[in-house]
């Protein structure tokens, strides 16, 4: 699904970056409540992004509010205010468990007629919330996808954080295999050197090729890069269009099994070849 | 909160404070507004300053004024200063300033 | 002693003849930083001459300095293609009885050589001089690359003084302008602050809006079909269209391209381009930074241009007519594609044509580049507050929310469309622009007339009013 492929984060606090949401590219945008809003401003970040949800919703971006973390005093108002906004999607920062999950759950139906379309997203960004991927990842209902957030998981570690990334290969391991088993969207980690736009597209070409679902983003200038490396090749989308035309052509004829190049064309044939064709815009 | 508490020798104090508040920044695309609280009886007034004066200054002045009434709140002095902010934006900084500005009362 | 040194400006000036209601031309090259402007019209309101018209091919800030002339006398007249800064904003205040006469880059020296800017005492801010009197830009203390907005002046002055602060002892090899038409030198501490002549560098936006636009800029240039062998560039060094630039070196890279040259104001970014062999050479009338003062004067395929060469309509032949794509910025464009970069939208003179209605009038394809809102007012206004460049000379306006193609070019509207662009109307962008920010009120034009807009053949398409 494209709302994951690339998912950008901007400042809750900005009106010029919140106005110009919907034009820098990404398929979603993360209007931040956490860590890029000062203590001080919490309280008008989260009406400026109520604010900005309803009044000057950017057009086809999906939205997500990430809140500040459970362990704040801030968080029943920030779910309060993304709600009455009507964000998409909640992203829950240092989810560490599903009990967690649980709470904003129900506080979400609780809040709101319409919180059942809202969907959630935890955001694990600790040795515990990595340990307990699957569990979090299983938690199903609203749960749509699980983002890894390396930079406080390494400096959590003490480890040194590299464009390389060998330092998260087991967290993007383990998390990524948690999703897929639950069925749910691995959303990979931002690449934090910024400026470093060959080593950004290394970073994104290999979260793609390991199969997440696209990547979170701290810069715009990350956007074009990613969505590249997310993007199937023509050769893939031609394949995929031949399948799905074999496979069609195969149920209107009423034929069973069909192959194509040799290759039997089953369901999660079928399946692959829908996911490339929705990946290539 | 983000109240300033050095300022009140501007107006009349409540039980011993004087009510003020601040929102928003002087960024581009912002608006940043300052309420405090007029002598006792004086009435509300608005002062704005915009880099869009000539083709938005009656609209921010009438959005300011709106939501002053809409506060219920009275005697109240506001500054803005405008750096072509949206009108949502001027509603978002002005809910802020107003909510900031009750909690000070407090 | 060489008779041509002379001891200090003051000197140099009653040599050269000056006198009351002289014309005195003077360039740009150390932009900010110029010192040279401000030091000879002191020296010329010591020497108590009065009426003086400067002919300056742009001003800036630190012109403020020539404030205090204007009231006392000394200047009566300004002739300029572009001023920013407080004295902008004094000219539109109504400081200056009469209208400032607005120039394109290729206008003036238009005017020069047809005789209709004439001029007395030609100033060159020479960044290096050798004992005979032949200059250059690209060695010294102040070196600020290329001259070429001065070179049709020292062409046509009657007299011309250089002032320098740096005198090479052997003789110059690289010349700009030689000895023969330097009548007298004057050495003095500095000429200009080199920070404020070029930037150590420019470095690439970090508005994520000018990012966006940029590529659909590029997307543009791309669909157009004109991308091909022997490409011909020009752009700005503002922030969509230095990140433009990069996106149209990818571009050649993949598509294994060689372009032809590299015009207008110069950065490291073509001279990257140029050094990678993207493109087979730049045409230089400005140096905006360090990489390229040194790229003029080391690179044979980087060369130094005089503004008639650049842009003079004129002239046998003038490099923005071979121009295939050009990319300008505005500050409003109307729903007749005529662009405004004179004044802001309160009126305020902020800037002026420079070589914008020339390059737009030479490219095959000129792309305007804009975000759709700039501080609550929409770039898409009904009629420009001023008019610099002609509709006619516009092809497309491209911002981050949509690409608007003047209608009298279907040929790019089909491209375009079949590119599969978000091609709309430019009254669509207008609307669009208009339900974000709300309608603005209409601006009212003074009475006063305080600058004369002409367009770069010499007709005179605006006036400029007191605000």
């Amino acid at each position: 699904m494209k709302t994951f492929r690339t998912m950008l984060f901007m400042p809750g606090n900005n009106p010029g970056m919140l106005a110009s949401a919907g034009n820098l590219g990404a398929d979603s945008v993360i209007l931040d409540l956490e860590d890029a809003v000062a203590p001080g401003e919490k309280d008008a970040a989260r009406i400026l992004v109520r604010r900005t949800l309803t009044d000057l919703r950017p057009e086809n971006v999906t939205c997500v509010v990430r809140i500040n973390g459970l362990d704040t005093p801030y968080w029943r108002d920030d779910l309060a205010a993304a709600v009455t906004g009507g964000t998409d999607v909640i992203l829950l920062p240092k989810c560490e468990h599903p009990d967690m999950l649980r709470e904003i759950a129900d506080f979400i139906g609780t809040s709101s007629r319409n919180g059942g379309a809202i969907k959630i997203m935890a955001l694990v960004e600790s040795a515990l919330g990595i340990e307990n991927a699957s569990a979090i990842a299983s938690f199903g209902g609203p749960l749509i996808g699980m983002l890894l957030g390396a930079e406080d998981l390494t400096a959590g570690m003490g480890a040194k954080r590299t464009p390389e990334g060998d330092e998260i290969a087991y967290a993007r391991g383990r998390m990524l295999m948690a999703c897929k088993a639950a069925g749910i969207a691995a959303v990979d980690t931002p690449f934090p050197f910024v400026t470093d736009m060959e080593g950004l597209a290394k970073d994104a070409a290999y979260a793609a090729q390991l199969g997440f679902s696209g990547k979170a983003l701290i810069s715009p200038h990350h956007v074009h890069a990613v969505k590249t490396a997310f993007m199937p090749t023509a050769e893939q989308i031609a394949w995929a269009s031949r399948v799905i035309e074999t496979a069609e052509a195969a149920e209107r004829d009423g034929k069973g099994a069909v192959s194509l190049d040799g290759m039997m064309i089953d369901l999660p044939i079928i399946k692959r070849a829908k996911s490339v064709l929705q990946m290539a815009e | 909160m983000n109240t300033k508490r050095g300022h009140q020798a501007e107006g009349e104090t409540i039980m011993g404070q004087t009510a003020s508040s601040q929102a928003g920044t002087l960024e581009s695309n912002d608006i940043f507004i300052r309420m405090t609280q007029v002598p006792e009886g004086g009435e509300s007034s608005v002062n704005v300053e915009s880099i869009v004066m000539k083709q938005f200054g009656e609209d921010i002045i009438k959005t300011i004024t709106q939501c002053l009434e809409d506060s219920g709140l009275k005697g109240v002095n506001i500054r803005a200063n405008d750096r072509g902010a949206l009108r949502c934006t001027i509603l978002a900084r002005m809910e802020a300033a107003i909510t900031r500005y009750k909690e000070s009362i407090k | 002693m060489n008779h041509k040194f002379l001891p200090d400006v003051a000197t140099a000036l009653r040599e050269a003849g000056l006198a009351d209601n002289m014309t005195l031309s003077f360039h740009h090259h150390m932009r900010n930083g110029d010192y040279v402007a401000n030091m000879v019209l002191e020296a010329a309101a010591q020497l108590g001459v009065k009426g003086l018209t400067i002919a300056m091919s742009s001003l800036f800030p630190v012109h403020e300095a020539m404030i205090p002339h204007i009231k006392s006398g000394v200047i009566a007249a300004i002739d300029t293609d572009y001023m920013s800064g407080p004295l902008a904003a004094a000219i539109s205040r109504g400081v200056l009885e009469k209208p400032v006469m607005f120039r394109s880059h290729g206008g003036r020296p238009r005017a020069i050589g047809e005789g209709s800017l004439k001029i007395d005492i030609a100033v060159v801010a020479a960044p290096c001089v050798d004992a005979y009197g032949n200059i250059n830009g690209v060695q010294g203390p102040s070196a600020c690359g290329s001259l070429g907005y001065i070179l049709p002046d020292v062409e046509h002055a009657a007299k011309v003084v250089a002032v320098t602060d740096f005198v090479s002892d052997e003789a110059l090899r690289h010349i700009s302008i030689p000895h023969n038409r330097v009548d007298h030198v004057v050495c003095v501490d500095r000429i200009g602050d080199p920070t404020g002549i070029v930037s150590g560098s420019i470095s690439m936006t970090r508005d994520p809006l000018a990012l966006a636009i940029a590529r659909n800029a590029q997307a543009v240039i791309r669909a157009s079909g004109l991308l091909r062998d022997g490409f011909n560039y020009q752009t700005g060094a503002g922030g969509a269209s230095l990140a433009a630039s990069t996106f149209l070196r990818d571009d050649m890279r993949k598509l294994g391209l060689k372009g032809g040259f590299l015009l207008g104001g110069i950065t490291k970014y073509m001279v990257e381009m140029i050094e990678e062999g993207l493109f087979e050479s730049i045409f230089d009338v400005q140096c905006f930074d360090l990489s390229s003062v040194r790229s003029i004067r080391d690179n044979a395929a980087h060369q130094e241009i005089s503004a008639d060469t650049y842009a003079n309509p004129k002239q046998k032949s003038c490099c923005v007519d071979f121009l295939d794509a050009v990319l300008l910025g505005a500050s409003e464009v109307d729903l007749e594609f005529n662009v405004n970069v004179l004044t802001d939208s309160n009126g305020v003179i902020i800037g002026g044509s420079g070589g914008h209605n020339d390059a737009a009038a030479g490219a095959d394809l000129t792309i305007i580049v804009a975000p759709l809102v700039r501080a609550r007012l929409p770039i898409v206004v009904e009629r420009c507050t001023t008019i610099t460049t002609p509709g006619k000379d516009v092809d497309v306006l491209v911002t981050e929310q949509g690409i608007a193609v003047n209608p009298r070019r279907t040929d790019l509207i089909d491209r375009l469309k079949a590119a599969g662009l978000p091609v709309c109307t430019i009254e669509e962008l207008r609307e669009k622009a208009l339900r974000i920010t709300g309608k603005p009120r209409p601006m009212e034009k003074g009475d006063r007339v305080v600058g004369l807009v002409e367009y770069r053949d010499g007709t005179i398409v605006d006036k400029v009013y007191a605000v």
